[in-house]
């Protein structure tokens, strides 16, 4: 059963997103059932070196459990390239 | 050695200047700028003294590296007893006027007393002069700088001055050089006013040519310049996005305080971020962002400089204000935005540029109008007293709250004198966001529990900038760390705050630490000035000024129980988001802290303590 889930690609991560989504930072998917952090990342086939802060519902996910995490029905997943401030 | 061993010292009163030997035994224990200010300061004046009173005194302070070829060694502080807070003030400034002041041949200056009438000091190299400020007074800083270079027939003179609310003593107040790079925080431009300084002018020819060992510092900075380049925060993150990118991952977070703290989520984050900035606008097709930009010897280049909108209302009959100009940066956007619920990006431009043209702290300034707009929320303050409609939300309130505080009139008098005495006065102190009276930064204290600690242990008051922790809580720089937590973050804590006092006093700026580790800074600083600087020196000496600092506060006033965070930090949980249920949990942290650190249970220093780090 796909269900729908919030894509967020945020800095350099952007410019893989579709023009016209680009301006929310935010696509909302149908994925199948028991997809993974791991597996949309590799669907998107968004580089290694740009996936570095993977945030589900504003919670952090380490790299060695984003093969692990299935998502659900409207989960948020954000991911930003390494950045920082302040 | 780097230093150039000469202090400047002006006494206002007397109108003299006169040149004195650094202290190389303190030099020796405190290394420049932040430490070395301090040690002067805390040295020569009562902790007790009013700050506002011609018996405090004021010190711009240069690092041993300021000056030199190190990526980012353009950094000076401004050490003072803070008016908003009462206790030991510290800000840190980049631009060129650091560097300037070095290239002319000193390592600080020191004010002391009050002059009878405005001035500003003029230095060529060693001629140092008191000149009459008197039809300065009344101008912004903009305009200041802009005088002093016609006057002088200087376009290359560097100026570090104060604007309107300087004079007028808004407690908040900054010191800006360069139009847009500011000594921030807690009201160090209200020292600078309340002493009759309009203004600092410097020209230096000499460059800084005295390193210890030039072989070894060109081949550290070399490396230190590789590192920075080579790392995808500071060689990329940082130069195309600047800090303003922290906006919606903050947010994301559910740590972005919004209307005075009420809220961990704003809806309007992401109009208001680094990905808004880049876009081109509806109306003139042009983006807010025109450039990075970098301070003296800086690498990384993480400046915003942007372009606001000519036709937005706050600008569209002033003219003045349409090319382009500092901002915006993370806090500032932060403070002037979410913190009111504003989602208005050419607004917050607008309010930015004037902090930067009157010289005002956005951080102070901005949580200070999100009190104002609870109070008005509640029904405690009324528009009659306020003068104008100021909903949570209203981008023209936030506007106009700025003209009328840069400007001292009406009911931005009162805003001026910032969110901890304006609550108290209108009977609602627990609605001030504040720690030892200065407003908090872009973090919440719940939703990252190591920053909560933070805030509510730095010695300046609420602050980012003494023990980042969110670098290790959000980017994983050294190592990530679950910001919910509360194991294990005070001894990482006072590894932050004593890092980071090594840094602000060597002339480099705090930002090279998402790249550098103490292996990148100490052979920079160890080629560069004479004696022992190993790692455990440096880290030795930071303890030491962080307890320099803390024995001030302690004598000025302060008690451990003034270590603490609002009572919405500490009793009202997050609403939604990924800290939703969450409190800052102080209580479970703050004795290991106070252990870690060999203060007792009240939180003052040992004599053990003191020994040991020489004190």
């Amino acid at each position: 059963m796909p269900m729908p889930i919030t894509l967020k690609l945020y800095a350099f991560l952007s410019d893989y997103l579709p023009a016209e989504a680009r301006r929310s930072n935010a696509v909302v998917l149908d994925v199948p059932d028991q997809t993974t952090v791991a597996a949309l990342i590799a669907t998107w086939a968004l580089p290694p070196r740009l996936v570095h802060l993977v945030l589900l519902n504003g919670e952090f996910i380490p790299p060695q459990a984003r093969a692990e995490r299935a998502l659900i029905a409207g989960d948020v997943l954000a991911i930003w390239p390494p950045i920082a401030g302040g | 050695m780097a230093w150039t061993r000469k202090i400047l010292r002006i006494n206002l009163t007397q109108g003299s200047c006169s040149s004195e030997a650094l202290n190389m035994e303190w030099a020796a224990q405190y290394l420049g700028q932040r430490g070395l200010a301090s040690k002067y300061l805390v040295s020569e004046i009562d902790p007790k003294v009013d700050p506002l009173s011609p018996e405090n005194k004021i010190i711009y302070a240069t690092g041993p590296l300021t000056g030199t070829m190190a990526s980012t060694g353009g950094r000076y502080s401004v050490v003072t007893k803070g008016p908003l807070t009462g206790v030991i003030a510290c800000s840190n400034s980049g631009g060129f006027f650091g560097a300037e002041l070095k290239f002319a041949g000193w390592d600080m200056i020191i004010v002391e007393g009050r002059s009878p009438t405005p001035v500003y000091l003029h230095i060529e190299n060693d001629l140092a002069e008191l000149l009459p400020a008197d039809d300065l007074w009344g101008s912004t800083v903009w305009s200041t700088e802009a005088t002093l270079k016609k006057r002088h027939q200087d376009p290359l003179l560097r100026v570090s001055s104060i604007g309107r609310a300087g004079e007028n003593q808004v407690l908040f107040a900054a010191i800006v050089n360069d139009l847009h790079r500011a000594a921030g925080r807690s009201g160090v431009g209200a020292v600078m006013g309340s002493k009759n300084l309009k203004a600092i002018a410097v020209r230096g020819t000499r460059g800084v040519g005295n390193i210890a060992d030039a072989k070894a510092f060109m081949a550290a900075a070399t490396a230190g310049k590789k590192v920075l380049a080579e790392n995808a925060v500071t060689g990329q993150g940082l130069p195309t996005y600047g800090t303003q990118v922290l906006m919606n991952v903050i947010n994301e977070m559910g740590a972005l305080p919004t209307r005075n703290h009420r809220d961990v989520e704003f809806e309007g984050a992401r109009k208001i971020s680094a990905e808004a900035m880049h876009e081109k606008r509806a109306t003139d097709g042009r983006a807010h962002l025109v450039a990075n930009q970098a301070c003296f010897g800086c690498t990384i280049a993480c400046g915003r400089i942007s372009r606001i909108d000519e036709t937005h209302f706050s600008v569209e009959t002033k003219p003045e204000y349409w090319g382009a100009s500092g901002g915006l940066e993370y806090e500032a956007a932060w403070a002037l935005g979410s913190a009111n619920g504003v989602d208005d990006l050419e607004a917050l431009q607008f309010a930015n540029l004037l902090c930067n043209e009157d010289g005002m702290d956005p951080i102070s300034f901005g949580a200070t109008v999100g009190a104002v707009m609870e109070l008005y929320d509640l029904g405690i303050l009324s528009k009659e007293e306020i003068g104008l409609e100021v909903p949570f939300g209203s981008a023209e309130a936030l506007c106009k709250l700025a003209e009328m505080t840069a400007r001292g009139e009406g009911f931005g008098k009162i805003l001026g004198q910032g969110s901890k005495r304006l609550c108290a006065k209108y009977g609602k102190p627990e609605l001030s966001m504040t720690v030892k009276g200065q407003e908090f930064p872009a973090y919440d204290g719940r939703a990252l529990q190591g920053m909560g600690l933070a805030y509510a242990t730095s010695n300046r008051g609420a602050c980012h900038l003494r023990g980042y922790m969110v670098s290790s809580e959000v980017f994983g720089i050294p190592v990530k760390t679950d910001p919910r937590e509360t194991t294990g973050k005070p001894e990482m804590l006072k590894a932050f705050q004593d890092a980071t006092a090594v840094v602000d006093s060597s002339g480099l700026c705090v930002f090279t630490t998402f790249a550098w580790t103490m292996n990148d800074i100490q052979p920079q600083i160890q080629a560069a000035c004479e004696g022992d600087w190993s790692q455990d020196a440096l880290l030795q000496m930071g303890e030491r000024i962080w307890n320099l600092e803390r024995d001030f506060n302690l004598a000025a006033g302060i008690t451990g129980k003034d270590d603490t965070l609002p009572p919405r930090l500490l009793n009202e949980p997050c609403k939604t988001g990924g800290s939703k249920g969450m409190v800052a949990e102080i209580g479970k942290m703050l004795p290991e802290y106070y252990s870690l650190r060999g203060w007792t249970p009240e939180g003052v220093p040992t004599a053990a303590t003191r020994s040991r780090l020489g004190l």
